[in-house]
């Protein structure tokens, strides 16, 4: 539980971390390990920034991100009227990056809420009933691991066109359908191993309703990964939003995506104009960033043996104890790719990692 | 093979469901695609016969059952016709694609190549001194992860194209070139493939090399390199010992990999200009080509599970185990 507890604490990209550790009750002693990470500071003072910037972003953007100034025929560098430059439109370009956030938070936020709902749901019925139901969620799952996202979100929001185009929630809604298969597999492989456990065990043999199993011996245990996938599910959805704006396929007013739209229609890497398409790419490489931090950060945090790596580390032991990564935590995007270890191409299909 | 043959079963249904959904999306989602179609080329004179072709593709004013239209639909792709592109003045889907095909596997299958190989060696190098300054790679890794692409590829030709001048910033030849091969066009072709191929090294390398180096860590720890190192083997062959084993999981691991890996490569081709899917992809949208766009889909995802089944008999060569199970 105290697992669960420092999580939520992790998902809600509060305040700075260390302000919460006076006032702290006993009880959460060991959730405090949580933000001592330096990796866990740092993605969360970078996730607070952009949180924060994405809400009073628009209230401090000293201009109106529409508004065209004077006619010149080429965008302006930085100066003291327009901090980053204008575009081709003379539009102020610091203006559009400040506003540009919101929306895009906000959709990334919708779809990781829903995959996670979603690879949540199947994954762990997938792993807990087996038979034909995990066998059928299963191959659902990987068909949707293998099928490459960005064509088929691209038939997905062209054929919506201009009705789904500004719709915040169909798009988080549509991003979601194709970021939830990977959190779905990796619950499912941790719900496999979960369910011969003793203490799942000793309460089936007890007659303990299912319903109950699940939603209180095993789904608890389950909150880091939960965590963990919906962190990985925001990067996603951040990533995705950011390629259908730069497609010209998702059009809510400004994002950073639409920036680079702009940018590369008018051509801004070819001629120089490095203050229109910096910023923003800069801006969602951070975000990005605080994420995976983020997710390294309670990867550590879950996986004791990481923890007494550090420390192993620290009093200068060089070879042995360190760093064996247990199989089912390591979540993050990155290790993501090596995620199926141990499982061959074979059991990919069935036996999954556990 | 056992393992391959199921493996080959699953890309089967995946390609199956993809041309399924193919074929659903237009008709679930509400809206009159063909209206958007012939709005979208006013002046250009369409015959009753295109529109007609039209309705049939997306399944509007027919009477035909919608059995009978996925059938047909079926029918049409197992025969390679995906329609016509209304981008590039009616001409069959399949042939636009056929020539930008061989550019976007060109340039992204080595490019994919070379990131895996390097990623895998810097990681395994990584795992090897870690505890050095080396671990200081991985949040400059970190950033290059997360920073999209497509702006890795502004930034490169910013740089690389424009202010060096090294190499062409667009294009996949200069447009005075003839197709042939010969030595002026291929070194051409190479110069202009070296920015692009770039940027989809450094962002993709990322992935392999924290991947290879989480792996390493754990396979440092066995015993067998530990007896390696003892026995005094020379340290590039105590290394070697420990890299070959901790690949497999990259490998295995490369099927969840393409599918970003591609999608990513694609929005790098557009800011290169590059004459590959990636580009056709921005045509289709930018024009509401739509049997265009349901065209990519389809050849860009038979193009990764063909990557894919690839990987999977590299890893029964890599690995015998798979090889005992059959």
């Amino acid at each position: 539980m105290a697992a669960s507890v420092s999580t939520e604490q992790v998902m809600g990209g509060g305040p700075v971390p260390g302000s919460t550790l006076p006032s702290a009750p006993p009880r959460r002693q060991r959730a405090l390990r949580l933000p001592r990470s330096p990796k866990i500071i740092a993605g969360l003072a970078m996730l607070a920034f952009f949180v924060l910037l994405s809400i009073i972003g628009p209230l401090v953007a000293p201009y109106s991100p529409d508004q065209i100034f004077a006619n010149s025929p080429v965008p302006l560098p930085p100066s003291g009227a327009h901090w980053l430059g204008t575009t081709n439109l003379q539009q102020d370009v610091f203006s559009q990056v400040l506003v540009g956030g919101g929306d895009m938070l906000l959709v990334s936020l919708i779809a990781g809420v829903i995959a996670t709902a979603l690879s949540v749901v199947i994954g762990v019925t997938a792993g807990y009933l087996g038979g034909l139901a995990d066998d059928l969620l299963s191959m659902l799952a990987n068909i949707f691991l293998v099928m490459p996202a960005l064509p088929l979100l691209v038939i997905l929001f062209g054929f919506l066109g201009k009705t789904g185009s500004n719709d915040l929630f169909l798009i988080g809604f549509i991003i979601s359908i194709t970021g939830w298969a990977w959190g779905a597999r990796v619950l499912r492989a941790q719900t496999l191993s979960l369910r011969n456990r003793d203490y799942v065990d000793s309460a089936r043999i007890i007659g303990e309703r299912r319903s109950r199993i699940i939603f209180s011996e095993i789904l608890p245990n389950l909150t880091p990964i939960v965590a963990s996938s919906f962190l990985f599910t925001v990067l996603y959805a951040v990533g995705t939003y950011t390629a259908m704006a730069f497609l010209g396929l998702v059009n809510p007013n400004w994002s950073w995506g639409g920036i680079l739209y702009y940018a590369q229609g008018a051509n801004a890497e070819l001629t120089g104009y490095w203050w229109w398409y910096i910023p923003p790419g800069i801006a969602v490489a951070l975000l990005g960033t605080s994420l995976v931090l983020l997710n390294f950060g309670i990867d550590e945090f879950i996986n004791p043996r990481l923890r007494a790596a550090g420390l192993a580390r620290r009093s200068g032991g060089r070879r042995g104890t360190r760093s064996r990564r247990s199989q089912q935590f390591a979540l993050t995007p990155v290790t993501g790719l090596s995620q199926a270890r141990g499982a061959t191409p074979a059991t990919i299909g069935e036996g999954g990692q556990a | 093979m056992l393992v391959v043959a199921r493996r080959l079963f699953f890309y089967l249904v995946t390609a199956a469901v993809a041309i399924s959904l193919d074929f659903l999306i237009p008709r679930l989602i509400p809206g009159n695609p063909v209206d958007a179609i012939i709005a979208k080329m006013q002046g250009v004179t369409i015959t009753p016969a295109v529109i007609h072709a039209l309705d049939l593709q997306f399944g509007v004013n027919t009477s035909a059952s919608l059995w009978g239209q996925y059938t047909h639909f079926w029918n049409n792709v197992l025969h390679g016709n995906f329609g016509v592109s209304s981008a590039n003045g009616f001409e069959p889907v399949s042939t636009v694609i056929r020539q930008a095909l061989p550019y976007t596997l060109g340039l992204i299958g080595v490019a994919t190549l070379i990131s895996f190989l390097v990623g895998t060696a810097i990681g395994a190098i990584v795992a090897w001194r870690r505890g050095s300054w080396l671990d200081n790679l991985l949040p400059v890794v970190t950033f290059f992860q997360a920073a999209p692409y497509f702006f890795l590829a502004f930034l490169a030709i910013d740089v690389f194209a424009i202010t060096l001048g090294w190499f062409p910033p667009s294009r996949a030849a200069n447009a005075t070139d003839f197709p042939a091969f010969t030595w002026t066009y291929l070194s051409d072709v190479l110069d202009h493939a070296v920015l692009p191929a770039l940027t989809i090294v450094v962002a993709s390398a990322a992935g392999w090399i924290v991947g290879m180096r989480n792996v390493m860590l754990t396979t440092m720890d066995e015993d067998y390199v530990l007896i390696a190192a003892a026995k005094g083997l020379r340290k590039g062959r105590v290394i070697w010992y420990a890299a070959r084993n901790a690949i497999l999981p990259s490998v295995s691991g490369f099927a969840l990999a393409i599918g970003f890996i591609m999608s990513g490569a694609l929005l790098t081709e557009i800011v290169f200009s590059y004459p590959g899917l990636g580009s056709l992809l921005l045509q289709a949208v930018s024009n509401n080509d739509y049997e265009l766009m349901q065209g990519l889909f389809l050849i860009i995802t038979f193009t990764v599970l063909a990557a894919n089944l690839i990987a999977d008999f590299v890893y029964v060569f890599l690995d015998p185990r798979t090889r005992q199970e059959a």
